[in-house]
């Protein structure tokens, strides 16, 4: 599957952070990259949204939707700001 | 946008069918009215979703390819496979309304003051927004430099083709046929083709590069060995598979 980006996310982002996110700063947890939301590597279309770092490909994020509920799990970035 | 600022909750709402316009066989953009729209920048998309009978639903992004003072225009692509292109393009008339959200996207976006001198590549629909970033720069009288680079299967598979062919700001590349007589690119786009028709380095332009993912990795990959600044580049890919 090849990998998107950000913006295919950004209705997504929008809905739960209620603000723009594409342009928000994202920092890994891993290596310490900085980079837009817009791009990240996101890989959709699985059980649930995947959003990778571009400098070493950890896991930044992940939104899974059951029943119109989201869990959002940001484990790899030390950082958001927007 | 003033309005869009404030209040960003961002909802579903139903657009009306105005008219619809064949770009290609297999290609129609939708003008669509919303009452209840906000108003959008160059370079913003909007997500439609879809509702079946049985309550299914399938949701995907599309590019607005209007400018912003212009009717919301959005134009697809019928993919052989799809789940919603196929509906858009052959289903969808005149009158008929559809749930869309949006604008949505703040990163791959022009507006007057961003500068330039701008470039924009794009490869098949991914010409879509860069068509609305193209329109706006020219409404707006804008006199950065613009060059458009649009890379496209043949000369029947070209959206805009009348709007776009014959523009001095155009460079069309065509990857698998051509006439003959064809004065264009012939084959992808490569690093020359970018070296000789997207600005120089030293001219520091701000790239928007919009199209399948591969043709976007590329693109920017060429254009960082050309002496690219990375954060002059601006990138968005688009794939056939959407969230649903």
């Amino acid at each position: 599957m090849d990998a998107l980006d950000g913006n295919a996310i950004a209705g997504q982002l929008l809905e739960l952070f209620g603000v723009e996110m594409t342009t928000a700063v994202g920092v890994c947890a891993g290596c310490s990259t900085r980079a837009e939301l817009a791009e990240t590597l996101v890989y959709i279309g699985g059980p649930g949204t995947v959003m990778r770092c571009r400098g070493c490909t950890a896991v930044l994020a992940v939104f899974v939707t059951v029943r119109g509920l989201t869990c959002v799990d940001l484990r790899g970035l030390s950082a958001i700001t927007s | 946008m003033a309005r869009a600022a404030v209040s960003r909750r961002l909802n579903w709402q139903l657009a009306t069918v105005v008219r619809t316009i064949d770009e290609t066989d297999e290609a129609k953009s939708i003008i669509l009215r919303c009452p209840d729209w906000s108003g959008h920048l160059a370079g913003q998309h909007i997500d439609i979703r879809l509702t079946a009978e049985d309550g299914y639903q399938s949701q995907r992004s599309y590019s607005i390819s209007s400018a912003p003072d212009e009717p919301l225009t959005i134009t697809v692509v019928r993919l052989e496979d799809g789940e919603v292109s196929p509906f858009l393009t052959e289903e969808l008339r005149t009158g008929d309304e559809i749930e869309i959200r949006g604008p949505i996207g703040g990163y791959f976006v022009w507006t007057e003051h961003s500068g330039g001198p701008l470039a924009l590549i794009g490869g098949g629909s991914g010409v879509a927004p860069l068509r609305a970033i193209f329109r706006h720069h020219k409404v707006t009288g804008s006199d950065v430099p613009i060059r458009l680079l649009y890379s496209s299967r043949s000369w029947n598979d070209v959206l805009f083709r009348a709007e776009l062919e014959g523009s001095p700001d155009v460079r069309f590349a065509l990857t698998r046929e051509w006439p003959d007589d064809w004065p264009g690119h012939r084959g992808r786009i490569d690093r020359d083709f970018l070296e000789h028709e997207a600005f120089t380095s030293r001219e520091r332009p701000l790239v928007y590069v919009c199209g399948p993912t591969a043709f976007v990795e590329a693109m920017s990959d060429s254009l960082v060995a050309l002496g690219h600044a990375p954060e002059r580049i601006k990138t968005e890919r688009f794939g056939p598979t959407g969230t649903s």
